[in-house]
């Protein structure tokens, strides 16, 4: 049997990671798969705590952060190339036109 | 014995993978390392006896949105777009703020690590299910679903609606006609 | 070391054999079938009746020179193939091919026939073949050719779009039978009406079966629906610059996603492997038959009916497909609910 504090920091290191992939990449899409590191390992903390509380509430949550995760994912995608396309670069530098 | 060899297994796969994704300088591979570290999470979930979370983890996340995320790093030629600049604006060679940012995270995980592992409660291994069988029913998770959480499931399927609706709109050309 | 370990790991074993084996008689059945249809003999000359033709085609395959185009992507076209035929491979593993058996007394209780045995089965089956996207994305893209690219992408986008109506019409039957596991939903066929019909689900889902053909049909990437890798408009697709044993790999791919495709819509539809004069223990021989017959209707209807064009392919797969699925869904479950009641 494995404790739930094994399941919970795997989590948090892959949280972590997601975390600094979103400071650290200078490149939109990179951003965006760090995001969805970030929810993965919410996904995976959740589901741990539903089978230690013996409820099936883990797994539905997970079920709906993962179909949220897909339609933000979607979006953010279509924005992306929106933006792409007026400024032709990828670099999250590049879109400083409202800074003051 | 074996269980804990699966468990260290996936879970490095895991974490080796993820941090790969964010180390990569080509956004192709990323999206492909990202994929095998969704296969690991997969795997995970089928230990924590979720055999439908992984599997629709595998249809939904790692079978359509990263097949969207390369369709698109197709679509906007990023490999060769990032490669320029990598060499001007690599986290390496931005000393001060790369480094700090490094400690800052470090220091996350070992508050966290240090938190979970004083904690209370922690050390129970993960438990049984009270009562029935060991490995979860779909029939008791989607009675579950559809009784208590109705109201989520309709809104998510509007919510589903309204990003296909989004998505073919923002990802139009100026001019389309439809 | 426990028996039925030994027995269990034997039967994996002798799956994943015979897939292998029925991608290198489909090559045969299909250039047989093929030549009888267009009166002219297949291959006759290696061995009897042509039969060592497989053979000499891998062989051939095997001693080609292992290309690879100076732009290629070197790891993403390496990877490509190996991951078709990983998915191929894969999605075999939770479809059960024969009953329990006990090998003639030999085991105190009997074993599954099958590599293995989940309640999520069917859904198993679902996820691995659409990672199989990814392999055909890849050749596209790390080619770094046009008619590759555009084979990939085309071909991609359109197992996509049938996945949906794949779906929707499996989610039909797992409504009949209540249960998501490939043997629970072929058990539960087993017996007849009136002892003539057979309880097979065909019967109770024909605009089901005839969806799932298709669907099946156009998730394998074969004719009509081949446009991707159509010989007169794309050169090869997708596998365009590939040679040799990479090459080998990708209609060897497809032959066994075309074998699982037959596998799954017998054990969905057909009644897998229950069949009237056999006892159960030897159903795995109505299972072959019933797989055979599948995939000769597959041959038989690539080499009739002519190719759809891809816009006509796409138009088809979400503007009748997917619509005919879903309405096949809501009367299904009005069916079973107002039965049931």
């Amino acid at each position: 049997m494995i404790p739930l504090g094994h399941y919970l920091i795997v989590s948090a290191i892959l949280f972590a990671i997601g975390t600094a992939g979103v400071f650290l990449r200078r490149n939109l899409i990179t951003i965006l798969l760090s995001i969805e590191i970030m929810l993965n390992a919410v996904n995976l903390s959740f589901v741990a705590f539903g089978r230690q509380l013996g409820s099936y509430d883990g797994q539905i949550i997970t079920f709906f952060v993962i179909t949220v995760a897909a339609a933000e994912a979607a979006v953010g995608l279509a924005v992306i190339i929106a933006l792409y396309r007026h400024r032709e670069s990828l670099n999250p530098d590049a879109f400083t036109s409202l800074r003051w | 014995m074996p269980e804990t060899l699966v468990f260290y297994l996936l879970s490095g796969l895991a974490i080796v993978t993820s941090g790969l994704v964010i180390g990569q300088r080509n956004p192709m591979y990323s999206v492909l390392l990202l994929v095998a570290s969704f296969g690991a999470l997969a795997g995970l979930y089928i230990q924590l006896d979720a055999p439908f979370v992984a599997v629709a983890q595998i249809i939904i996340y790692a079978g359509a949105v990263m097949v969207l995320f390369l369709f698109v790093v197709m679509l906007l030629n990023a490999p060769q777009e990032d490669a320029a600049e990598w060499d001007r604006t690599h986290p390496l060679r931005q000393p001060a703020f790369a480094r700090f940012s490094a400690l800052l995270a470090l220091l996350l995980v070992v508050q966290l690590v240090w938190a979970l592992l004083t904690a209370a409660g922690t050390d129970a291994p993960v438990a049984a299910r009270a009562g029935s069988e060991t490995v979860s029913s779909v029939r008791a998770l989607g009675r579950t679903l559809f009784t208590d959480y109705v109201f989520a499931f309709e809104a998510t399927s509007i919510l589903i609606l309204v990003a296909m609706v989004g998505a073919v709109v923002l990802a139009r050309r100026e001019g389309d006609q439809a | 070391m426990d028996l039925r370990l030994l027995v269990q790991l034997g039967i994996i074993g002798l799956t994943f054999f015979m897939l292998i084996n029925a991608s290198a008689l489909l090559v045969y059945a299909e250039r047989k079938v093929m030549g009888f249809m267009q009166q002219r003999y297949g291959p006759y000359l290696v061995g009897p009746h042509g039969l060592l033709q497989p053979l000499a085609d891998i062989l051939k395959l095997l001693m080609k020179e292992e290309l690879r185009p100076k732009g290629a992507d070197r790891w993403l076209f390496t990877l490509a193939p190996i991951l078709s035929v990983t998915a191929a491979f894969a999605a075999f593993s939770t479809v059960p091919w024969g009953a329990e058996t006990t090998l003639f007394g030999l085991l105190d209780e009997p074993v599954k026939l099958g590599a293995a045995d989940v309640n999520v089965g069917v859904l198993v089956v679902f996820a691995i073949t659409s990672m199989g996207v990814y392999g055909i994305v890849l050749a596209g893209w790390s080619s770094n050719s046009k008619y590759s690219l555009l084979g990939g992408l085309r071909s991609a986008a359109q197992m996509i779009s049938y996945e949906l109506s794949y779906a929707t019409a499996i989610a039909a039957v797992i409504l009949l039978a209540g249960s998501m596991s490939i043997r629970e939903i072929v058990d539960g066929q087993a017996g007849s009406w009136f002892s003539i019909v057979p309880r097979w689900y065909v019967f109770l889902q024909p605009l089901g079966f005839i969806i799932y053909m298709i669907a099946g049909v156009a998730e394998t990437n074969r004719a009509p629906f081949d446009f991707p890798e159509a010989e007169q408009e794309l050169v090869a697709g997708y596998n365009t610059e590939y040679s040799s044993v990479r090459f080998a790999l990708f209609p060897q791919a497809e032959y066994i996603n075309m074998t699982t495709m037959a596998a799954v819509a017998t054990g969905l539809y057909l009644g897998g492997w229950h069949g009237p004069f056999l006892p159960v223990e030897y159903g795995w021989i109505w299972f072959l038959l019933k797989v055979s017959a599948i995939l000769f209707l597959y041959i038989w209807v690539r080499w009739t009916v002519p190719r759809y064009r891809y816009d006509q392919l796409m138009q088809f797969g979400w503007k009748w497909l997917f619509p005919a699925a879903v309405v096949n869904l809501i009367l299904t479950a009005a069916a079973v609910l107002y039965l049931n009641a």
